[in-house]
């Protein structure tokens, strides 16, 4: 499917919050977000799930403007995870799973062998089989990131959105939940806070600084010291991560003589 | 993968089905309960001759057909619709704002029912029929919720925090009004204040058959179309975003069900006055019993708001013969503290998930 995000602008009560930003994203890439708090990395993907529509510039999945969509049909081209509190409405993991059908049924229409099917599917993808009748509530962090992305997965969408999947989780939980979703081949939209993880994991990256775009690349060319010290106010030395080919990075206060030295290299 | 019947499902029909029965049995018992007695093979008898004429021979008087047909039965019948339509808009609302200390009652629309009644009550005492009573506490709940919509609105959006907020404010200051009222009303020689209060406590005693039509077809159709979109009340109660990333239309969803349980609670307060707890509490048993999904919680809730408020009605009926308590004090005294039980053993939860 086509993805198209085009010159986007958002304004909140009169606010801008991301400034003529245009994203490219290439079929079964993850694209990475990053830039400090408050940057407007989620306003964005706000705005390609339909939940904010731009003042100016287009979101277009498919060659449709999401917003010249419906809702369940913008719903059945992308799928989201998001950061929410959860409510004091206890459902089963099966339930939350079955809720990504949501954009597929009528009205009128019942649970079909198909539904079953991909709901199991999908708790199976994520090695949550024989968790369906648990309380989604009573999940560790992990547990229930991995039940939501379940719950996208059943909802079959052909761009995936992720906001920040690996808050409040542990390290281990971090990196399985990249490595499931770096495995399901689906085109993916993800901000990430932590820079050496979207070096690992992003085939490209956008860093998002003050409602535009500071940097495009590969994580190599785009995280550089220069940019690292601008936008995000720390000093960085680079390495190579020791047994993957990519880059990591390590970071360090800025000090008053930061431009006229560089840091000590390993 | 065969979808089989798991003895999940089967106690999910089996409960379905046993308030069907439970809810048919305490109509009839309520017909049969009073301070005439009625057989209830004659009441089975009364209603079949009514329904179909020349069925059957008749062996009963005149007066307790009468008893049957104009007082009984269409009593026990108007508390099955307010006990269903309060458990169902309780069950809507709840979702509505994500917050399960909403009830028919937070969002201002009873009380705006109370001042339009008791304005009645109190300033016309004399010209208060039912039907001007019903339709003065129709229009005082229809304004409220125009009212509290439009003070919750913010640049076109409406979230579960302004719409509590003004619903709590404007209940507050209409409960002010109601009270006024009633003090100024409350002189010797006049029963306007008492009348106002038993009102306000709720009741089912002016049942009359005319009343049952529009609340009854209210009641089946947005019962209808909220089991339609349960899916999206299921997607609404995981998060705006979330609701929205699969596919909901959040603000028209939410005005559309705003403006379903206020006509339906409306129109149900209006009839049988401020009647609590039902439409509170109930979602909350049903949740306790089949979890949230719902597809299960608001037809279960129907049948058992309806059960519930035919059951409290025979006691509020029965309990000081022959006086009546108002029907409003006797869910809540009943209800509390069944449902303290409840909250209390806690292994009740999920048992028919």
């Amino acid at each position: 499917m086509n993805i198209e995000i085009a010159n986007v602008s958002v304004a909140i009560q009169s606010r801008r919050i991301i400034e003529d930003v245009s994203l490219h994203i290439q079929p079964g890439q993850i694209v990475g977000l990053v830039g400090p708090n408050g940057s407007g990395k989620s306003t964005l993907l706000r705005t390609v799930y339909r939940m904010l529509k731009p003042e100016a510039g287009y979101v277009r999945l498919g060659g449709d403007d999401v917003w010249k969509l419906s809702a369940r049909e913008s719903a059945r081209r992308s799928g989201v995870v998001v950061q929410e509190a959860p409510s004091d409405f206890e459902f089963t993991v099966r339930e939350v799973v079955q809720m990504g059908r949501t954009p597929h049924k009528d009205a009128l229409s019942l649970d079909t062998q198909t539904d079953t099917a991909l709901v199991h599917a999908a708790l199976e993808r994520v090695e949550m089989t024989g968790f369906d009748e648990r309380l989604f509530s009573t999940l560790s962090g992990g547990e229930k990131q991995r039940v939501l992305i379940a719950r996208v997965l059943a909802q079959q969408p052909k761009l995936l959105i992720l906001d920040e999947p690996t808050n409040h989780l542990d390290v281990h939980h971090q990196l399985e939940i990249l490595e499931l979703v770096r495995s399901l081949g689906i085109t993916t939209l993800i901000t990430l806070h932590d820079l050496n993880l979207s070096a690992t994991y992003c085939d490209y990256l956008y860093v998002i600084a003050n409602g535009g775009i500071a940097a495009e690349g590969s994580p190599e060319a785009t995280l550089t010291r220069a940019l690292i010290q601008q936008v995000f106010r720390v000093d960085v030395i680079h390495t190579k991560h020791p047994s993957r080919d990519c880059l990591h990075l390590v970071f360090m206060p800025l000090t008053d003589d930061r431009h006229d030295e560089p840091p000590p290299q390993p | 993968m065969k979808a089989q019947p798991t003895p999940r499902v089967a106690r999910r029909w089996l409960l379905l089905f046993g308030l069907v029965f439970v809810l048919l049995a305490a109509v009839v018992l309520a017909v049969v309960i009073g301070p005439v007695p009625i057989p209830y093979d004659m009441v089975v008898r009364i209603i079949v001759s009514k329904v179909v004429p020349n069925a059957i021979s008749v062996d009963w008087t005149p007066v307790q057909e009468q008893i049957v047909w104009m007082f009984r039965l269409p009593r026990a019948l108007l508390a099955v619709l307010v006990g269903a339509a309060l458990s169902v808009s309780g069950t809507a609302l709840q979702a509505l704002v994500r917050n399960p200390l909403a009830d028919p009652y937070t969002f201002g629309i009873s009380s705006g029912a109370s001042v339009g009644a008791v304005l009645v009550i109190t300033l016309a005492a004399g010209v208060a029929t039912g039907f001007t009573l019903s339709g003065a506490a129709f229009i005082g709940a229809l304004i409220t919720t125009i009212i509290v919509y439009i003070i919750a609105q913010q640049g076109g959006q409406v979230t579960p925090g302004r719409l509590i907020l003004a619903g709590v404010a404007i209940s507050y200051a209409l409960s002010a009004i109601t009270t006024y009222l009633v003090l100024r009303a409350s002189s010797p020689g006049s029963n306007s204040a008492a009348v106002a209060l038993s009102w306000l406590a709720g009741s089912l005693g002016a049942a009359k058959w005319e009343q049952l039509g529009i609340p009854g077809f209210i009641l089946l159709a947005t019962t209808v179309l909220l089991m339609l979109q349960s899916r999206q009340l299921n997607a609404l109660l995981a998060g705006d975003e979330t609701a929205a990333s699969l596919g909901v239309s959040i603000q028209r969803f939410r005005l559309q069900l705003f403006v379903l349980t206020s006509l339906l609670i409306g129109t149900v307060v209006a009839i049988s006055g401020a009647i609590g707890f039902v439409g509170l509490m109930i979602p909350h048993i049903v949740r306790f019993l089949v979890g949230a999904d719902h597809r299960r919680v608001l037809p279960i809730a129907a049948l058992l708001g309806a059960v519930y408020l035919v059951m409290v009605d025979i006691i509020a009926r029965t309990l000081i013969a022959p006086s009546e308590l108002p029907v409003g004090i006797v869910t809540a005294a009943v209800g509390g503290p069944f449902f303290l039980w409840m909250l209390w053993q806690r292994r009740l939860t999920g048992v028919l998930r």
